[in-house]
């Protein structure tokens, strides 16, 4: 019965954690599609979101739904900022480049905040209270739901958008076949443009819901971007809910490994699996194999 | 041969003369110039969280000495160079303090791994180094040329386990992050248990980056532990606070003296109630009896720094301060020359700093009793003293 409870607790702790790789897997696959571009700098988009989450609650005294709204604008203005001068100048740059240019605005946007906002850490409110609630065995904190709740939301919402509007069908378009959407008169650079103020938006977004719980400082990004990764190369970078289900998974995985393994080898356990899905199923867990046509 | 001879005795008296003169004149420069001190501190990178400190309080209270006249008419010019927690950047820029700035001594580095890479360096010059982090290893063995300022592990687990036989517990859980400070923590908290009658129940670690340790202290929880004990610095200790209020989990929890500032207290926030720790008593200064040796010195640093610097002082800039009184002591008794220096550190006795009241000897070059630390509480979101 100890261990039943345990295993639950394992579990519970296990998808809060997930749900939030999830958000940020989903917002590199975003990225990816309508580029091409694995974007290293996504972890710092989620750092930043903490980071003016925080610093508009403290310094500028807002409420707490306004500072979310300031720092996933804010974010959002970062990350438009950082298409329009580091990526589209470089018309035809290749992925690889890119990549690396990614890398280096990741650098960057981090050295400016630790310079602006110091290197400390620090923590936001919970939004509703601290007080822990029961669950099968388990226990977990409201912030836990909130984290469940956007996650939900933002999956129906990136759902409904790339399904049922024209803009979401354009920007699928776009990253089934630039050329061709291209000529059926999409503007492809407006989709990147877009593809990265969501991206942008949704990264901030979940570091504003995740800083009550994990805390926040301008290092936060590096893992928390890479285990984004994780969850979105599980997924096959592309299907929205297969990196949703990439990041419960891992996030699960990690905590039982935790548990009943040993906590030294928690981080091992998610990149082993990053390791052996790109050996062996590079198209992500829930892919059918694409073919090509020669 | 003779002609020959004679004006290579002739070469030699000019050349002692020339150098003589030298000699004297940079003397009479010297006697200006200000008497110069290295210092490496970790101000960037991971372990900023002691390099800042350090610096700011350092620079004060150098800043002070030279307000106040110098020691014995000489200003001291501090040089401080940024080892970013880096081990190879600290050996570098201990060589270039050493060979390029010639100083006479060098206070930090702020980290065990940078302070380490760096003792070669300095017994080799023979220049003396008042290392300001906690590794035991720093100072045991004991080095010629090597010093420190900040408490030694051995004394923090002590006090815990002291604490914890006084109330009858034996039974720890310990959960360490997985780092220097982490695993040498663990370390002794491993070798110490048996002699104070513990037994460690359950042994975990954590990932200095980790943001959900729910699941080692689930596993805690399940173990028959009366006490757990975390070893690790902010911000993963305040999230075992949260997590182990958030799991319900009653028992007994101490954090190490890395954790000993109000950081702690603002990030585990409601968590942090009841949480212990032993500390320097920097955190305490006005609670302590009037009798204590360190109380005078340990207001005036926290005044000082709260006036420079908007900020409250803690124990991690009190081992810079350490630091440069210990060296303004040594060249006030002994002179500049960096070998006067070493044997006057040695010889000090009776230091009242914020860290502790120093006596180092021959065979000690940490200095301190196990009195340098007290056990605190945190009650009401602030420090009290657990009698």
């Amino acid at each position: 019965m100890q261990l039943l409870n345990q295993i639950m607790q394992f579990v519970i702790s296990g998808l809060a954690t997930g749900a939030i790789y999830a958000l940020i897997g989903l917002s590199f696959a975003i990225i990816f599609n309508s580029t091409g571009i694995v974007n290293f700098a996504q972890g710092e988009f989620v750092m930043l979101g903490g980071v003016l989450a925080i610093f508009s609650m403290t310094a500028l005294k807002l409420p707490i739904p306004v500072a979310i709204l300031v720092a996933v604008t804010g974010t959002t203005v970062v990350g438009v900022v950082f298409e329009r001068l580091a990526i589209r100048p470089l018309k035809n740059a290749t992925p690889l480049a890119l990549i690396i240019i990614t890398i280096g605005a990741s650098i960057l946007i981090r050295g400016m905040v630790m310079l602006l906002w110091g290197k400390d850490t620090q923590v936001l409110p919970p939004f509703s209270g601290n007080m822990p609630l029961n669950f099968a065995g388990a226990t977990l904190l409201p912030q836990h739901l909130w984290i469940f709740g956007v996650t939900l939301l933002v999956i129906a919402a990136s759902r409904l958008f790339f399904h049922h509007t024209i803009t979401g069908k354009a920007m699928r378009a776009c990253s089934f076949n630039r050329r061709a959407a291209n000529l059926v008169g999409i503007s492809v650079g407006r989709m990147v443009l877009l593809s990265f103020a969501i991206s942008s938006a949704l990264g901030a977004l979940a570091g504003v819901i995740i800083a009550p719980l994990t805390m926040t400082s301008y290092d936060v990004g590096i893992m928390l971007g890479l285990k984004g990764f994780c969850a979105a190369i599980m997924g096959g970078m592309g299907s929205g809910l297969g990196t949703v289900l990439g990041g419960l998974i891992l996030g699960v995985l990690e905590s039982l490994g935790a548990g009943l393994i040993s906590s030294g080898y928690k981080d091992a356990i998610a990149f082993l699996v990053l390791l052996l899905i790109l050996f062996i199923r590079p198209q992500g867990l829930f892919k059918k194999g694409e073919t090509d046509r020669v | 041969m003779k002609a020959k001879g004679g004006t290579f005795v002739n070469k030699l008296i000019t050349t002692a003369l020339v150098s003589f003169a030298l000699c004297c004149l940079s003397t009479a420069a010297l006697a200006a110039a200000p008497i110069k001190i290295g210092a490496l501190f970790a101000v960037t990178g991971p372990a900023s969280f002691l390099g800042e400190p350090e610096r700011n309080s350092a620079q004060m209270v150098v800043d002070e000495i030279n307000k106040a006249g110098g020691v014995k008419g000489r200003k001291l010019q501090l040089i401080i160079y940024d080892t970013g927690g880096d081990a190879t950047k600290a050996v570098q820029l201990a060589n270039r303090l050493i060979k390029n700035d010639r100083v006479v001594a060098i206070i930090g580095p702020s980290t065990t791994g940078d302070t380490m890479a760096v003792i070669p360096v300095v017994e080799r010059a023979q220049i003396p180094l008042i290392a300001c982090a906690a590794g035991i290893k720093i100072t045991e063995p004991v080095k010629k040329w090597v010093f420190k300022t900040a408490q030694n592990d051995t004394l923090a687990v002590a006090r815990i386990y002291e604490q914890l036989k006084r109330e009858r517990k034996n039974k720890v859980a310990i959960l360490t992050v997985s780092d220097s400070f982490g695993s040498s923590g663990r370390e002794q908290l491993k070798s110490q248990a048996a002699r104070y009658g513990m037994q460690i129940v359950a042994d975990d670690t954590y990932g200095p980056k980790d943001t959900d340790m729910t699941a080692q202290l689930t596993r805690i929880r399940g173990s028959r532990a009366q006490a757990v004990i975390c070893w690790g610095t902010n911000p993963g200790p305040a999230v075992i606070a949260r997590n182990a209020k958030q799991l319900g989990v009653t028992l007994p929890l101490y954090m190490s003296h890395g954790v000993s500032s109000k950081k702690f207290i603002d990030l585990a926030g409601d968590a942090a109630e009841g949480v212990r720790l032993p500390s320097g008593k920097v955190l305490v200064a006005d609670l302590l009896s009037k009798s204590d040796k360190q109380k005078s010195a340990l207001q005036a640093y926290i005044r000082d720094y709260q006036r420079h610097f908007k900020a409250e002082g803690d124990h991690f800039g009190g081992h810079a301060w350490d630091a440069v009184m210990l060296l303004k002591g040594a060249i006030e008794r002994g002179g500049e020359s960096p070998a006067a220096i070493r044997n006057q550190l040695e010889a000090t006795r009776g230091f009242a700093g914020i860290g502790g009241v120093f006596n180092y000897s021959a065979r000690d070059h940490a200095g301190l009793g196990r009195d340098a630390f007290v056990l605190v509480e945190v009650k009401k979101k602030s420090w009290t003293l657990v009698k």
